[in-house]
């Protein structure tokens, strides 16, 4: 009988040579990823780590972008708290304030690659199954104890297969595939499931990648892969990323899955997720017309050049809708000024939008772009949640960078292809 | 004892708003935002013994452990749920935070029903019918019985002197 990706990958990682799904096994992740959260998980262990240091200082990412720059002196001081651990325990894996949200940067800097087992502080940390890694979220306590100990333990997760059949077609997007899916399997229909991406996925690239492993969490999995392919591996190569530096883990032709889903690409419509859960999906269409007050463009699901590339076609020689704040959230410094290079940071800038330093910025409502009650924020991120942007008597609705472009345009929601011609 | 009953999908955000992740870290901090945007009597009304049952998909969202953290704080004694996501539910055990996954048991309560935990027995007690709950693996019941994770990998760290 064949294994899945999760049951190859944790059997390894467990140094075992066979594991099944239900088993608990202890594994040493290459990474672990905090963010401004490193100042709490710190604290927790302040006086163990002056007893037993830390286990691996090689297995701490610290990427400071949830709250940057610093809004107040509270998140000033965590941030001036995490520079003075990361100098004393001398970690080499720090990115401060302005290099990008963190789960582009743990991509972008090469650290997560095929086959690698990372855990992370943030429910986003499924996204490096873009680039063939097995990656999930764990609470700060955890990350804590991995700092002290560099191991944990894991549940062989069941798997789900998502087959992807067909082509998709301009301007219908990742994000569009990946809201439908989530449409389909349920906010928690893939809980405790490792989900595994096949079929016709070499159309997508690492960017369509990334937003789509981005949001597994959102469906409930604890990690959602592509196989590493062609694509894999040309990205890998443009960072430096010789083939040489990882194994790749892929799936047996026989492995055993709890369920399959077939997605249908050609007959995905532009979709948006409507208030307040990230199921409740709907096609664009469908709500056409719904007046909004701020477009957010950006952020780790859809903040990378790719994204705003689509949106800066549409946007070139427009004028946003004078009611709408259009907000545009570079995912890194790098994407910046690949945006600038190209010239999309211009158009956004002469279009009316206000540009944003690469981090979470509103996204998950501190600051930067919280709504007001009775506000309606069209978004390219990957949460409705009622409450989520700072207010919870605003609404969120989800969408791709194309779908968030027009409707700036219009001060309404849009259907993209109303002004791209596919 | 009080029951405080919710539907499905209680996410991270109605539990405790994001706009506050970065500013309360410890229980204190936490207690006074717990379930602020779902219901805002939870927060002043709750006491130590309480219980929560919810729906489907108790604890979806970000990994935030402030909704845990202050649960345990208040010294809510169960959250009985149909389903839990999953950083959720490891939060919990590692916080010391009682999770009873039993669909059945939320589908029979009505309000006004004594409810009765027994975790010994795996059973939950709604009215006059029990229901029984899985288990918990030993190695993990060994972290959540420690009092969470950081007291469990103390101990652990004692006797093994390095990491």
């Amino acid at each position: 009988m064949g294994h899945t990706f999760a049951e190859k990958l944790l059997a390894h990682y467990a140094k075992k040579n066979d594991v099944v799904p239900g088993e608990i096994v202890t594994v040493h992740p290459d990474h672990l990823l905090m963010h401004d959260n490193a100042a709490p998980i710190v604290k927790k262990i302040t006086a163990d780590l002056d007893v037993y240091g830390i286990c691996d200082p090689s297995m701490p990412i610290i990427v400071l972008d949830h709250v940057i720059p610093a809004a107040d002196e509270k998140t000033a001081a965590n941030h001036q708290l995490i520079r003075g651990f990361v100098k004393k325990y001398n970690l080499p894996y720090f990115y401060d304030v302005g290099e990008g949200v963190c789960h582009q940067i743990v991509v972008e800097k090469g650290l997560a690659l095929p086959g690698k087992l990372l855990l992370g502080s943030d429910s986003h940390t499924c996204s490096y199954g873009a680039v063939g890694a097995f990656s999930t979220g764990i609470d700060r306590t955890e990350a804590a104890a991995l700092l002290l100990t560099g191991e944990t333990w894991l549940k062989v997760p069941k798997s789900i297969r998502i087959i992807l059949l067909g082509s998709i077609h301009s301007p219908v997007s990742a994000k569009d595939v990946v809201l439908w899916v989530i449409g389909q399997i349920g906010a928690s229909g893939a809980d405790y499931y490792s989900v595994e991406y096949q079929g016709d996925v070499a159309q997508f690239s690492i960017d369509d990648r990334f937003t789509i492993a981005n949001m597994g969490v959102e469906m409930g999995a604890k990690n959602a892969v592509f196989p590493v392919d062609k694509v894999t591996t040309k990205y890998l190569q443009s960072l430096r990323v010789a083939s040489t530096q990882y194994t790749a883990v892929s799936a047996d032709p026989d492995a055993v899955y709890a369920s399959t889903l077939n997605v249908p690409l050609d007959e995905i419509p532009p979709m948006v997720a409507v208030p307040h859960h990230v199921d409740n999906v709907k096609p664009v269409a469908e709500v056409a017309g719904i007046h909004l007050h701020q477009c957010l463009l950006g952020t780790c699901t859809n903040g990378r050049v790719s994204d705003l590339k689509v949106a800066a076609k549409i946007l070139k020689g427009k004028t946003v809708h004078r009611d709408i704040r259009l907000l545009v959230l570079p995912a890194s410094r790098q994407v910046y000024l690949d945006a600038l290079k190209e010239g999309y940071i211009d158009i956004f800038l002469k279009a009316g939008g206000v540009v944003l330093p690469p981090g979470c910025g509103p996204c998950l409502g501190a600051h930067q772009g919280v709504l007001a009650p009775g506000e309606r924020c069209l978004s390219t991120s990957n949460r409705n949640f009622k409450g989520r942007m700072g207010c919870k008597d605003a609404e969120i609705y989800l969408a791709s960078p194309a779908t968030v472009a027009a409707s700036a345009i219009h001060g309404v929601i849009t259907d993209p292809r109303s002004e791209v011609k596919p | 004892m009080r029951v405080w009953r919710y539907g499905d999908d209680v996410n991270t955000d109605m539990l405790f708003p994001g706009k506050y992740t970065y500013t309360c870290s410890t229980a204190e901090e936490i207690k006074p935002h717990l379930l602020e945007d779902l219901d805002p009597s939870f927060a002043k009304g709750a006491q130590r013994g309480d219980l929560i049952i919810a729906g489907k998909n108790f604890g979806c969202g970000s990994s935030r452990e402030q909704p845990v953290v202050g649960l345990a704080a208040v010294g809510i004694s169960a959250v009985v749920a149909g389903s839990f996501a999953r950083i959720f539910y490891r939060a919990s055990i590692n916080q010391g935070l009682l999770l009873i996954e039993c669909p059945e048991a939320v589908k029979a309560y009505r309000t006004g029903d004594a409810v009765a935990v027994d975790v010994e027995k795996s059973l939950v007690t709604i009215g006059t019918r029990s229901f029984s709950f899985p288990r918990l693996p030993p190695e993990i019941l060994a972290i959540r019985d420690a009092g969470g994770l950081l007291p469990y990998t103390r101990a652990r760290l004692k006797k093994r002197k390095s990491c």
